[in-house]
């Protein structure tokens, strides 16, 4: 355990390091180096992850957890599974994301990884959408995994290709807001228990649109009827990534 | 230590009056509503602190942008001010509505969406202070609060326009208590002067409250100051 989080703290810098002198000053306009600065975080935390999956397991653990709560709880026959489905789908994923988030924040901060993160001579948006998409791939990993174990438990065709999108929309929304609140929360005293208190009121029209969508393409509505729901997540998709896009400097500054 | 400014001193005095006034407006000028009767009486204040509660939420997000753009702590008081009068003033809201749809609708609460995002407004603000509470450093407190707020601020209108966008598509039918069928009325020119009078008076009341916190940011941030000097 000791020996990981030294190796993945010197492959961040590693990558500015070979382009020389140069980078320093063209940092953030140069978007070849900014595409390569956040791959490199995007792979030092896939790396990471699959040396131990702590982050995905812990993930996949509780949302199959939460699904059989669910399970209890509503009393999941089929007439009303029909109609709860994409709910009890989306408050899993709404659950499991906020573990997800917390951890991959709080493994940055405790092990100093995140102040390495801000010395490497990169534009600090880099540090936030390496971070970003790798909270998004280990949300659709998850994702991959319980839908088929959802469709095999209650005998629901979940793999259609709308469904997919509508998912991927929503979990961009999701991980894009909760990236820039999970920085924030990490920081303060209470930091687990702050996270969804901060993150759920702010990320409720990604779950209500996405739950509408959902919802329709799993009862085959027409198509005019579920753009709405989409084109509202992608609106929203757009807004806040271009809003953390411009405020994740104040989050990390020191 | 600067004593309070006479203006606000007056203010505090002039709001006092005006809520006395405004409340004798809407209790006995203001004729009785025909169909909803008494209880109808509630909307000029409800009306009121919503309007303010309100203004002073669009305030707020702006207030955040300018704190982030000049780091100056002078703007991140203002925003703790506006948002703490406005929560208190929106909860307000909240109540004299719930008042005034239990006899008008039969249900304390609806999952329409004004309400629903009134709901929700709280709920974002009530975390703004929870995080603020939960950060020593003011410059760091103030950095946060300040993103956070914007994003609230631009996520409550987006959720309230996502409900009211759907239930036009899926009209929710909720057991007869429609608010577009019952709760409407139209307004005598009595009933208007109770309404536009609530309406200055509650701006008044917020301008007086939002001046005093401010005040009383200032305040804490010299004691803070002092404490540092003597202890250091």
């Amino acid at each position: 355990m000791a020996v990981k989080p030294i190796r993945t703290h010197r492959r961040v810098p590693s990558p500015p390091k070979g382009e020389g002198e140069g980078l320093k000053t063209t940092g953030g306009l140069s978007s070849n180096n900014f595409i390569k600065a956040i791959a490199a975080i995007v792979w030092k935390d896939l790396r990471a992850e699959v040396r131990s999956f702590e982050l995905v397991s812990a993930m996949l653990v509780f949302s199959l957890l939460v699904i059989l709560i669910f399970n209890f709880a509503l009393e999941l026959d089929i007439k009303t599974r029909q109609s709860v489905t994409t709910g009890v789908l989306w408050a899993t994923f709404a659950f499991a994301g906020t573990l997800g988030l917390n951890r991959s924040m709080a493994i940055e901060k405790d092990r100093g990884c995140l102040d390495g993160l801000l010395l490497a001579p990169v534009d600090r948006s880099a540090i936030y959408f390496g971070k970003a998409i790798s909270n998004l791939a280990f949300m659709l990993i998850v994702e991959v995994i319980v839908l088929p174990v959802y469709s095999i438990l209650y005998n629901i065709n979940l793999f259609q290709p709308g469904l997919l999108m509508v998912i991927l929309l929503g979990s961009v929304g999701y991980s894009a807001v909760g990236t820039l609140l999970s920085a924030m929360s990490v920081q303060t005293r209470t930091r687990d228990i702050l996270l969804p208190i901060l993150l759920f009121p702010v990320v409720i029209p990604v779950l209500l649109a996405a739950v509408k969508a959902s919802g329709g393409f799993l009862e085959g509505v027409d198509i005019a009827e579920i753009l709405l729901p989409i084109n509202l997540l992608i609106a929203y998709d757009i807004i806040f990534i271009a809003v953390a896009f411009m405020v994740f400097e104040n989050v990390v500054e020191e | 230590m600067k004593s309070k400014p006479l203006t606000l001193k007056i203010l505090d005095i002039v709001s006092v009056v005006l809520l006395a006034v405004s409340a004798y407006i809407a209790i006995f000028v203001a004729p009785t509503e025909a169909v909803m009767g008494d209880v109808q009486r509630v909307f000029y204040f409800h009306v009121g602190t919503a309007w303010t509660a309100l203004l002073g939420f669009v305030f707020t997000a702006s207030l955040s942008v300018v704190y982030l753009l000049t780091k100056d702590l002078k703007w991140d008081r203002v925003q703790v001010a506006a948002i703490e009068v406005s929560l208190v003033f929106f909860l307000i809201t909240i109540v004299l509505g719930s008042i005034w749809a239990r006899p008008a609708w039969n249900t304390w609460w609806t999952w329409d969406p004004r309400l629903t995002t009134a709901a929700i407004t709280e709920l974002i603000y009530i975390a703004y202070f929870m995080l603020r509470q939960g950060i020593d450093d003011p410059d760091r407190r103030a950095r946060f609060g300040a993103v956070y707020a914007l994003l609230g601020g631009i996520s409550a209108p987006i959720t309230f326009f996502a409900i009211r966008l759907f239930r036009t598509i899926h009209p929710v039918v909720i057991g007869g208590s429609n608010a577009q069928a019952e709760g409407n009325f139209s307004m005598t020119a009595d009933m208007r002067t109770a309404f536009f009078f609530a309406l200055f008076t509650f701006t008044v009341i917020f301008i007086d409250l939002f001046w005093n916190r401010i005040r009383l940011g200032d305040l804490q941030d010299k004691v803070e100051q002092l404490k540092l000097k003597v202890t250091s």
